[in-house]
């Protein structure tokens, strides 16, 4: 199995520690990864403002890069979501149509495909409260949401439930949105910015030192606004955790 | 009515620099999803009547004529006057006639967001005819000349001081009282003689029977029984949506409705109304106000299964922190957001984008909108339409052309700067600012992501001589 390694745009130039984390887990557990060099966006932020035709080039762009790999993997729920759920800028070609059914986050990409039992590298001493994004919850559906009174599963808790010290907290109200939303986060900036607050304050007083998250885009957002706040609390990708992130 | 787009970002602004406020109104509006939670909890069927009522709603939209038809000829049997509205001026004149034909000079009310849509309150008033709403939020939003912000709760956004404050100028009492339960005597004490002496009462209607020709309205606080039957005429006022088949159907729906509203089993009253009182007149108005072009939309019509629970609002993130009104519409909250384009495209432009698409509604919605999916899909209907502002426009289309070049955009971040094009620089970041007003920009770091794969591995390839280790 062939993997194609998609780093989004933002953890590229913000956060390349989260994607050397994802490059690193993968192949610890001895996968066969390429990062093809030439990528850019998955054509997100285009799609989610309406522009739709001006996510075609991105698109294309992604399906060039990515159409000759067995699965692709992304470490960022909102990107496969986009991907598997939204993406239709281009003409659905046998080829796109092979990119976004084997496209996954990782999470579920470490839960559903290579099925891991252990990360016996990984220990994080500290507690922790997870971030699942809107995208990874009600969308990928890689954990249980409060909205349908189902049975609780969650994905990224398996995993990160095998390493070594955490220690978890819930917040009163985990499934709420911190409010990023992409251009959202810009053009609704005072609604944005203020359920950033409560969300990070929310997880603080919860008792976590850090919040973790399969979406770094959630956690830019949140980690502005802890700042401003002045809410002591750190921020790290799943990714960087499951790999042995250092203490 | 100007046209101009509603600015729901400013608006929400102002909500939110009012600390006590916006408080009570998103934790108050967040135990109503709590009690909500509870309820659906208690019933291991939840879903099943989500997708039974959404079923049955989908059933009866496809064959809406039929059903009103059915309606209207036994409607008629029980003695029931029944008109059609093509619109909101048409039902004004409707109701206007009714009133007239009766010298009816006195009207008492009890909530309906379709008089909203029709703005029939003005209307009325300048025939010479007093209306007196008697739910007591939307009593506190007619003296207070506001929309009700919530369609449930319709002034939720007030604090009691603030309807003591109401009250002191309208009824007299002291601004000053802060205990709620006085607030509500007050309210009483002033209703009742208005109530004791209307000439006619007007209602909605949650449910409307096809097979029964009855109708039923659902409520708390028994000013909708008082309206429908003090006076011995009763306008209701109903949306062409709200019909169900049977009789059998309503049962569904009555278990959902309270239990996402607020979070109780059922309200207080559920009156089946089935034909005058002895003495007495009924009409029904079957308001379509936009309705019949909306079930003609593909992608939005299934927004015509809503039953008005506002279980949608009362979990948005978004709603909860900018309050109803800042939609600036007649329907606020993403239940809105999906509604109010189909009545101006432009004025209503930038609701859909007052989301994170965060899909919360979707999942409460107890006919099973998918809302969230409505407003992504509204966002290309108004881009395509030429609604979306000019610099963002722009913006995105830049940005999308950039990101099919790889070349270019490595360039641009090697740049540490977004270049786009020839957009003028202080046009952009004019547009990008806002992301610091509240916020601290994401931390520089010494190189991307793409750097460092290409230092650390594209060197270490295999095809290529090993590396001496450093």
């Amino acid at each position: 199995m062939k993997i194609g390694l998609f780093i989004p745009c933002y953890i590229d130039a913000f956060y390349p520690e989260a994607g050397i984390a994802t490059l690193e887990l993968l192949e610890k557990l001895g996968q066969d990864v390429e990062y093809p060099l030439d990528q850019t966006c998955c054509g997100q932020p285009m799609g989610n403002s309406g522009c739709n035709s001006d996510a075609a080039a991105a698109e294309a762009l992604f399906v060039r890069n990515f159409a000759k790999y067995d699965k692709i993997v992304m470490p960022s729920g909102s990107c496969t979501h986009h991907v598997r759920d939204n993406f239709d800028a281009i003409p659905q070609t046998d080829e796109v149509r092979h990119v976004r059914e084997n496209t996954y986050e990782l999470v579920e990409f470490l839960h559903d495909i290579l099925k891991v039992d252990a990360f016996p590298w990984a220990e994080f001493n500290h507690t922790v409260g997870l971030h699942n994004s809107c995208g990874t919850l009600r969308a990928l559906r890689t954990a249980s949401m409060s909205e349908l009174g189902e049975k609780p599963f969650s994905k990224p808790m398996d995993l990160l439930s095998k390493v070594r010290g955490i220690r978890f907290v819930t917040p009163k109200r985990p499934d709420e949105c911190c409010g990023f939303g992409g251009t959202f986060s810009v053009t609704e900036e005072a609604v944005s910015a203020k359920m950033g607050v409560d969300k990070v304050r929310d997880h603080y007083q919860a008792g976590a030192d850090y919040i973790v998250s399969a979406d770094s885009s959630c956690m830019m957002h949140q980690q502005g606004c802890a700042e401003r706040a002045g809410v002591p609390i750190r921020f790290i990708h799943i990714a960087q955790i499951l790999n042995g992130a250092a203490q | 009515m100007s046209n101009k787009p509603v600015n729901h970002a400013r608006a929400a602004e102002h909500f939110l620099e009012d600390a006590p406020h916006l408080q009570f109104h998103d934790e108050r509006l967040w135990d109503m999803r709590q009690k909500r939670d509870a309820q659906m909890h208690i019933l291991p069927e939840w879903q099943e009547l989500r997708e039974e009522a959404s079923r049955i709603k989908e059933h009866t939209l496809s064959r809406l004529p039929e059903y009103l038809e059915q309606f209207e000829a036994n409607a008629k049997k029980n003695g029931i006057h029944v008109h059609w509205a093509r619109d909101g001026a048409e039902h004004n004149r409707i109701v206007g006639e009714i009133l007239k034909a009766h010298n009816a000079r006195n009207l008492i009310k009890s909530k309906s967001m379709v008089t909203e849509e029709c703005d029939m309150r003005p209307y009325l008033a300048k025939q010479g005819v007093s209306v007196t709403e008697t739910d007591l939020g939307e009593r506190i939003q007619q003296l207070d000349d506001q929309l009700p912000s919530h369609i449930v709760v319709p002034a939720v956004h007030k604090l009691t001081s603030d309807v003591a404050k109401i009250f002191a100028k309208d009824y007299h009492t002291d601004p000053n009282i802060r205990d709620p339960h006085l607030l509500a005597e007050a309210q009483r004490q002033a209703a009742r003689p208005v109530i004791l002496h209307a000439d006619a009462g007007m209602t909605g209607g949650n449910f409307v029977v096809a097979e029964t020709g009855t109708f039923v309205v659902c409520t708390n606080e028994g000013n909708a029984d008082l309206s429908a039957t003090v006076p011995n005429l009763h306008i209701a006022t109903i949306g062409i949506e709200r019909l169900v088949p049977r009789m059998a159907d309503l049962g569904v729906f009555i278990r959902l409705l309270s239990r996402s509203a607020l979070g109780s089993p059922i309200t207080q009253y559920t009156t089946h109304f089935r034909g005058p009182q002895k003495g007495g007149e009924m009409h029904v108005v079957l308001v379509d106000n936009g309705r019949s072009a909306r079930l003609g939309m593909e992608d939005f019509w299934t927004s015509l299964k809503c039953i008005r629970c506002g279980a949608c609002m009362n979990t948005c993130p978004v709603y909860r922190r900018s309050g109803g009104l800042s939609y600036g519409a007649v329907y606020s909250g993403p239940i809105g957001a999906i509604i109010d384009p189909t009545f101006n495209e432009r004025k209503y432009s930038t609701l859909p984008y007052a989301s994170t698409l965060n899909g919360s509604c979707t999942n409460v919605c107890p006919v099973k909108i998918n809302i969230h999916e409505q407003l992504y899909k509204w966002r290309r209907v108004l881009v395509q339409h030429h609604e979306m502002p000019f610099v963002k426009r722009e913006i995105m289309h830049m940005a999308g052309k950039l990101m099919g070049q790889p070349k270019l955009y490595r360039a641009a971040i090697k740049a540490t700067e977004v270049s786009l094009g020839t957009m003028p620089r202080f046009v952009l970041y004019n547009w990008l600012n806002p992301w610091g007003k509240h916020r601290e920009n994401p931390h520089p770091v010494k190189q991307t992501f793409n750097d460092w794969y290409r230092r650390n591995r594209e060197k270490a390839r295999p095809a290529a001589a090993p590396e001496t280790k450093k």
